[in-house]
């Protein structure tokens, strides 16, 4: 018995190594994809600012509209702005030279909550500071020299960053970015901004994998019939095993 | 060692059990199976085709592609139109009893088209699947892949594979090896000359 | 008198067209000799489940695997959008993907705890050793085959592991270069080399798997199984030949089989439709960018189940200017592997009746390969360097060292007949 315990722990003690790697911390984006209402601000939050230069291009018009329970005219009227059709996928237009504006081409969005994490975006589209040295006068904590320009400026407003100035043990000092400040206020409070981006990350993380809600809710009843199952196996494995001595 | 076997116990567990699992490989199975069906791109490749014919002569034909097959939209004639029905012993079913089309077609006749003056057919043979060729011209003006359609030609369709013949309402011809008429998909006016072809009408109030 | 009643399962030939099929294919033959009148050992704990759910898990990955083939494209072009669409479009086609992806990491999860219980109970020593050997035939395809699926989805890891993992090959002395050339058909890891890991995926390695399996469980049913007191049951037998220890496969661990796939699934179900990705493990986040021979990933590691042998390929330095050495470090570790039979020089087979020696050797071996594994998915700093050596270091020692320790341990007595039954 005792050597079982000794096992587990001797299995389970070399996991404690796992330690976190270094950056600036993570803000936590708290989305909730049972969230519709959330979801339905997100898609139009994305079609307003976000799907001029980047495509959904695995998220169909019709797909998302019915996940959504956004009805067809709604959709057409308000989310679409090509002349894509409903049962289509979200395209843009972004041409290849689009590579010389920005440095790269804007990135097709459709899988970016699963390969980065809700997380990730909540911070990174918090994270824009003014930075004159940058093309389009801003940098971002989260991706140092970040191609992207600052979409959500107007909202959130402009950040400065913030610095400490340290010896450096040389006899001089080096400077180091510990954060960002608000500078110049945007259109929309705090709070507001929070959720406003909240329900866009949301929504990246529907469009990451539109099936997610149904898994889960579909998960519950096969756990349920499979307690039910082994509850039956149970009992005939018991029955037939009392032959056993 | 217990002697005393409930047989009748283990019959019903075990008919319990394996009924529960069987329910469960049934609800298994669902899936697999329904990945089979029509996927969403299928469904979006499938969509319904919109077909601008304002550009269409009398006379001329165009061809469009749904499904992944090729469709007929012919304007007819006033001439063809009118002399529509004349020909009836020379076709296998000139009622369209046998026909693949939609309700609001077969409503309409001989004409086999919601508006007379375009009929809207799939261009399949019913025999093997052939793309036939246009012979629209009365009495066969010209030859049609080198064969001679001779007097009395209403006008039609000549599927070129194994010489099936078909009239200007798709209708199939007596003694050729297609046994029906050409398919009507669904199909529906969004416009006087607009035509989606996949949706289907709405049913004519009686 | 053996431990069952007569005829426990009822009996049935199937009437007329039993008799019928019967004197054209031997199937109640068989039926009796390998399933209802195959006498497994009545002491069969927990540890000896996973030999019954590996065989359910590879029926899995076959079922979803066909279906999968039926939708997937092996293009560098269309792969990634095409496990998109898979996701997406294709009804059911997300489930069907995760029993697949999931059912790969629960693959080696089962065959570890499986070789563990060889490791326990001495099921690879004589008579068993060809048993145990194609156990480690099956073990080197399945790696095969779990790296050629990975890179199919055409992923950023996928593309890159592969990178890594073909130019191992370029380390070895003069063939290298070419060899990896070979493999990959291009310059680099291209078209040519996804379309030929899916078949090698989807057909070859396969149908060598299933024909491997078959002669394992061939060759086991042939001197019968082990248990965990290590005793062989056909050595007291009753009146009629049946061991006094056996009790007929069906129906008692057909029914305890069942009863062990119903919790199986419960576990398995729970992470395929809760936790798919579980925490990035089974399906790993730089996956889900499309592969870019232009940017690496910013931490490379192969998937979870591999990591230990990374680890050691890591841990082995350079030397006389060649890599090759972590190399025949990582392929000996395997290797090492088909020798245990003889490498294992106890006069018993179970832990239970062994000393203590052995059993600080397994737990410092478990020990030493689980931190292998969490090596392997750091990167290259800190202390994980030096903990990968002492990792690799007591792996081989543990086998490298077996025929000295397991002789001068101590024993205890083994029992004539089984203890205790499940």
């Amino acid at each position: 018995m005792l050597k079982r315990w000794v096992l587990l722990a001797a299995i389970c003690a070399p996991m404690v190594s796992m330690a976190e790697e270094g950056g600036f911390p993570v803000m936590h984006a708290g989305t909730d994809i049972n969230n519709i209402d959330s979801l339905q601000r997100g898609a139009r939050n994305f079609m307003n600012y976000c799907s001029g230069c980047h495509s959904l291009k695995y998220l169909r018009y019709n797909r998302m509209a019915a996940d959504l329970k956004i009805p067809e005219s709604e959709l057409t009227q308000n989310l679409m702005f090509t002349t894509d059709k409903a049962f289509e996928t979200i395209n843009v237009a972004m041409p290849v030279e689009s590579e010389n504006w920005f440095g790269k081409q804007p990135p097709d969005l459709s899988l970016v909550a699963r390969s980065r994490g809700t997380d990730y975006l909540y911070s990174f589209l918090h994270g824009f500071y003014a930075d004159k040295t940058r093309p389009w006068g801003t940098n971002n904590l989260y991706l140092p020299a970040a191609a992207m320009p600052h979409v959500l400026q107007g909202l959130q407003g402009l950040q400065k960053p913030v610095f400490k100035s340290e010896p450096d043990g040389n006899g001089g000092s080096k400077t180091e970015l510990t954060g960002v400040e608000m500078m110049t206020p945007g259109t929309l409070k705090p709070e507001e901004f929070d959720q406003f981006v909240r329900d866009l990350v949301n929504f990246l993380d529907y469009a990451g994998e539109p099936i997610k809600a149904e898994r889960q809710s579909l998960g519950l009843w096969v756990t349920l019939f499979l307690l039910v199952f082994f509850v039956f196996a149970y009992l005939l494995k018991k029955e037939y095993w009392k032959d056993v001595h | 060692m217990s002697d005393q076997v409930d047989h009748s116990r283990r019959r019903l567990l075990t008919a319990a059990t394996v009924g529960v699992g069987a329910v469960g490989v049934a609800f298994t199975a669902v899936p697999f199976l329904s990945s089979w069906q029509p996927s969403a791109r299928a469904k979006a490749l499938g969509a319904p085709v919109e077909v601008d014919a304002s550009k269409l002569e009398v006379g001329q034909m165009m061809k469009v592609v749904w499904r992944g097959q090729a469709v007929y939209v012919l304007r007819r004639t006033k001439e063809i139109i009118d002399q529509i029905g004349k020909h009836d012993n020379l076709l296998a079913d000139p009622a369209s009893e046998g026909s693949v089309q939609p309700d609001y077609i077969a409503a309409e006749g001989a004409l086999r088209s919601l508006k007379p003056e375009y009929w809207i057919g799939l261009a399949v043979c019913t025999h093997l699947g052939c793309s036939p060729l246009g012979a629209f011209e009365p009495n066969n003006a010209g030859q049609v892949a080198g064969v001679d359609l001779g007097q009395g030609w209403p006008g039609g369709f000549y599927c070129p594979c194994h010489g099936s013949k078909f009239d200007l309402s798709g209708r199939v011809f007596k003694g050729v090896p297609a046994p029906k008429n050409l398919t009507v998909p669904p199909y529906s006016f969004a416009g006087d000359t607009h035509i989606v072809i996949g949706v289907d009408s709405a049913p004519k109030k009686a | 008198m053996a431990s069952f009643p007569e005829n426990p399962a009822g009996d049935g030939e199937g009437g007329a067209f039993g008799r019928w099929i019967n004197e054209r294919l031997p199937v109640t033959a068989f039926w009796k000799r390998h399933i209802s009148e195959y006498y497994a050992p009545k002491n069969f704990n927990f540890w000896y489940y996973f030999g019954s759910l590996a065989g359910l898990i590879l029926v899995n990955q076959l079922i979803t695997g066909i279906f999968l083939t039926m939708h997937y494209k092996p293009s560098a072009a269309e792969a990634f959008a095409s496990v998109e669409y898979i996701m997406r479009d294709v009804n059911w086609g997300w489930l069907i993907r995760y029993m697949h992806s999931t059912g790969a990491s629960a693959f080696f999860i089962v065959v570890y705890l499986h070789m563990f219980r060889a490791l326990l109970y001495g099921s690879h020593r004589k008579p068993r050793e060809l048993v145990w050997i194609f156990g480690c035939l099956i073990f080197l395809l399945l790696m095969a085959e779990a790296f050629m699926g990975y890179v199919l989805p055409w992923g950023n890891m996928s593309y890159w592991g592969a990178q890594v993992i073909v130019s191992l090959f370029s380390s070895i002395p003069y063939v290298g270069q070419f060899l990896v050339e070979w493999i990959r058909g291009d310059y680099y890891i291209a078209d040519s080399t996804l379309n030929r890991f899916f078949a090698l995926h989807v057909v070859a390695l396969p149908l060598a798997l299933v024909f491997l399996v078959v002669i394992h469980l061939a060759a086991l049913h042939e001197v019968g199984s082990n248990n965990p007191d290590g005793i062989e049951i056909k050595k007291k037998k009753d009146a009629k030949g049946i061991p006094l220890d056996g009790i007929p496969f069906h129906p008692y661990y057909t029914v305890k089989d069942l009863m062990g796939t119903a919790g199986f699934l419960l576990i398995f179900c729970g992470i395929m439709f809760f936790a798919p990705t579980f925490g990035g493990l089974f399906l790993e986040p730089p996956n889900f960018d499309p592969a870019n021979p232009l940017q690496t990933p910013p931490h490379i590691a192969p998937v979870w189940y591999f990591t230990p042998y990374y680890a050691m390929l890591r841990a082995i330095p350079s030397f006389m200017g060649t890599q090759v050495w972590g190399v025949l470090v990582m392929g000996a570790a395997i290797v090492v592997l088909f020798f245990v039979p003889w490498l294992d020089r106890s006069p018993v087979k179970s832990i239970r009746y062994r000393g203590p020696i052995y059993k600080i050797a397994l737990v410092v071996f478990v020990a030493a390969f689980v931190t292998l594994g969490v090596c392997g998915m750091k990167p290259p700093s800190g202390i994980y360097p030096l903990l990968a050596k002492i990792g690799t270091a007591l792996y081989f020692a543990f086998f490298l060292l077996m025929p000295w320790y397991t002789r001068i341990d101590s024993v205890k007595p083994v029992p004539e007949r089984v203890t205790g039954h499940a």
